[in-house]
């Protein structure tokens, strides 16, 4: 007989939570989920909860956490709106796999489908955009489905699951016990690394002339930082990232030749149509990497690592697909390619780099213009971080300005809205990444338009004392959409321009200390005095208004027709 | 590529909202079904979808993909139709008046083999198992007569290669 004990329903959440190691969630309380909550007041020795602004605050937060730390973000939300609020972020989780366990309450189950106060069907609302969700109408079946939860949040590819638990079974008692889940019948987490595919892999990559190899998350949320620096020594490959590979290899590595895609740099996106093998690890050829399809790769033999089958073919062809964990498979790769170094090839991106430096990089970094960069301001925050700050990007120009401008040494130091470019997201997600890496300087690079979709999360910061370093980028624009109104839509700002409010009163009102900085002598003592300070800090900087992020792959474009102006 | 039917079949749990999910994955991708059976499998606890759509198999093979990524999908299979035995039932109701007035209804009835399900005074009712094509030719002959109603279910195919969903589950059980 297993050792049991005689609880209610919400108190076996509580119990079921910490039998999985969770220290920290993040939430917000309410009718349908207020049994849980008086459990977490009698545990909160023991889980911290961070009550946000925002259910959506929430789930942001719990992404922040999850991707500086490598566990998996917990947030919790009462039935109705609160359950509603989450589903931004869990959208976001979903797409830039993100392991999250979200709990919600649920009206009564004798009320289910009557229309009852705050009642919605989350489960049928939340289903494309979870790995996995399930409700709970039995306090008994609580513990099963929490363990089945995080092992399918956290397994295989990662992604959002969410639980829905009735009143009626947070409140009923049950005879607990806690096991861990270590399968799931219907549910392969990792497929089968086929070892032929493998060789076949190293033979392309060993006789390939000009091989090129674009990372993705993958690498990190396997684990396999190391085995990949590894391959790309040992290849001698040139390696370019997508917006989530990002510190995954270091900036400054020889062999780190930039970021592909929308606003990646010149040399990789022109020599993705030059290169004759293409090495994809862990990434999923998203549009905003691969431009015009048709006129993607055409000429190179495409080998794509990667641990979802599902994206095998998905959006580009290829050659020979390796299935199974990077870790693994990066390890057994490396054992069949030979050493090799691919000097004048590599050449051939350091050349376009100098054509960007020349054309686009030295304008952000050495501006000739009065107005400040957001360049500049991202290559002051790497100076006073020594290279080594957790970087927080909100979605917009700041976005593609603090991937491309900031330098990073470790891995998951790149925090940001990828897949579902979900505005709002920054100030949030940098609590949960302070929370996750503490020891670390932790700074949010925002709009001011994104700023002000989540700026109710400052209250999160004063209450929880988290030393989040937040920087509005301000041009007093929707800084991405006036360039596109400018390059497509003959400069009819519909909509796109800002009156804001004074930020710095707005931070120094949640106790925040606040500066702002318009003019260029300021602003390297107005970073390094940020970094330095112990507690959060809020940095608004006035930038040059209608600054364009270049280079820039129009939609529709191919890769190799970037734009440098 | 060309478009043409595929029948797609999905061994999963007897799960809660699966069926949602499952069809989301079609909607999301603006695939529209042209026929869907949902019920019990062979094993128990494991349902079996049974999806028919009209489109071409580069994309036939994704929509398996996303089906096979969802946690509580055993296997998804696709087939065209001449790898599968396939059928579909009908069933026809008609006044009892008609039967007398219209003799050729009796020889229609006749010549399809069809079943008698049920009569009364007041109406009858026949059924049918074919393929798509046998169904509508007969709904064609007895048209003129008046139907006053007329259900199809949508297609249920056995593969004719074997599916081993009891040794993939005894894989994953072991």
């Amino acid at each position: 007989m297993k050792k049991t004990e005689r609880i209610i329903g919400a108190e076996a959440v509580v119990k079921s939570l910490l039998a999985e190691g969770v220290d920290i969630a993040y939430g917000y309380p309410g009718g349908a989920i207020m049994p849980i909550y008086d459990e977490l007041y009698k545990y909160q020795d023991q889980l911290h909860h961070v009550l946000t602004r925002h259910e959506q605050g929430a789930t942001h937060a719990a992404q922040g956490y999850a991707r500086t730390s490598g566990k998996v973000g917990v947030a919790l939300a009462t039935s109705g709106p609160g359950a509603t609020n989450l589903i931004t972020g869990i959208a976001d989780a979903q797409i830039d796999s993100t392991p999250l366990v979200c709990i919600t309450g649920q009206v009564a189950s004798h009320l289910l489908g009557t229309d009852a106060f705050q009642e919605t069907d989350i489960i049928s609302i939340s289903s494309p955009i979870t790995k996995w969700n399930v409700q709970v109408t039995k306090a008994e079946d609580i513990p099963a489905a929490i363990s089945k939860a995080f092992y399918i949040a956290k397994s295989g590819r990662p992604g959002p699951v969410l639980i829905d638990i009735t009143k009626d079974a947070q409140l009923s008692e049950l005879d607990y016990s806690y096991e861990k889940c270590t399968a799931v019948r219907s549910y392969k987490p990792v497929p089968e690394t086929n070892i032929e595919k493998v060789k076949e892999a190293a033979a392309l990559i060993n006789t390939a002339k000009k091989p090129m190899i674009i990372f993705g998350q993958g690498v990190i949320l396997g684990g396999a930082e190391q085995e990949f620096k590894d391959f790309v020594e040992k290849s001698g490959i040139p390696s370019a990232w997508t917006v989530l590979g990002l510190s995954a290899l270091a900036t400054n590595h020889p062999l780190n030749v930039g970021m592909v895609g929308m606003h990646g740099h010149y040399g990789p996106n022109k020599l993705t149509n030059e290169c004759d093998v293409l090495i994809a690890v862990g990434m999923r050829f998203d549009d905003r990497v691969t431009g015009d399809l048709s006129k993607y790769a055409k000429q190179a033999k495409v080998v794509h690592f990667d641990i979802d089958p599902a994206e095998i073919d998905k959006n580009v062809k290829t050659t020979v697909a390796v299935l199974g964990d990077s870790k693994d498979t990066l390890a057994k790769v490396l054992e069949f390619i030979e050493p090799k170094e691919h000097s004048a090839w590599l050449q051939e991106f350091r050349d376009f780099d100098k054509i960007e430096f020349d054309k686009v990089i030295n304008g952000q970094l050495n501006p000739t213009k009065e107005g400040l960069t957001m360049g500049e301001v991202l290559q002051g925050i790497n100076k006073a971080t020594n290279d080594d700050a957790v970087i927080v990007s909100d979605v917009g120009q700041h976005q593609m300005m603090a991937v491309r401008y900031a330098n990073f040494t470790h891995t998951r130091s790149n925090v940001t809205s990828g897949g579902l470019g979900t505005m709002g997201f920054a100030l949030p997600a940098s609590i949960g990444a302070k929370m996750g890496a503490p020891d670390r300087h932790v700074v949010a690079i925002i709009g001011d338009g994104g700023y002000q979709m989540t700026c109710q999360e400052l209250g999160t910061i004063l209450q929880t004392g988290t030393a989040v370093k937040i920087v509005v980028l301000n041009n007093e624009f929707l800084g991405m959409v006036r360039q596109w109104q400018q390059l497509f839509f003959d400069k009819r700002y519909a909509s796109t321009e800002m009156i804001n409010p004074d930020f710095v009163k707005l931070a120094e009102a949640y106790s925040i200390p606040a500066k702002k900085v318009v003019k260029r002598e300021d602003l390297q003592g107005a970073i390094d005095e940020m970094i330095a300070c112990e507690t959060s800090y809020f940095l608004e900087v006035m930038v040059e208004k209608e600054d364009n992020v270049f280079p820039m792959v129009p939609t529709g474009a191919s890769v190799s027709d970037v734009r440098l102006e | 590529m060309e478009k043409k039917l595929y029948t797609i079949s999905v061994y999963s749990e007897n799960n809660l909202g699966l069926l949602n999910r499952i069809s989301t994955i079609f909607v999301k991708r603006h695939i529209n079904i042209e026929s869907l059976t949902v019920s019990a499998s062979e094993i128990e606890n494991v349902s079996r979808f049974i999806v028919v759509v009209n489109m071409t198999e580069e994309a036939v093979k994704k929509i398996i993909g996303q089906l096979e990524k969802q946690v509580e999908v055993i296997q998804a299979y696709y087939h065209t139709d001449d790898e599968i035995i396939f059928t579909e039932t009908a069933m026809f109701k008609f006044k009892s008046d008609l039967l007398f007035e219209n003799p050729q209804i009796q020889n229609i009835i006749k010549e399809n083999n069809m079943n008698i399900v049920t009569v009364n005074k007041t109406f009858f009712i026949i059924e049918k198992a074919g393929r798509k094509h046998e169904i509508d030719a007969i709904y064609n002959a007895f048209a003129p007569f008046g139907i006053a109603q007329f259900v199809r279910s949508g297609r249920v195919a056995i593969s004719k290669e074997a599916m081993n969903i009891r040794k993939i589950l005894g894989e994953i059980v072991q």
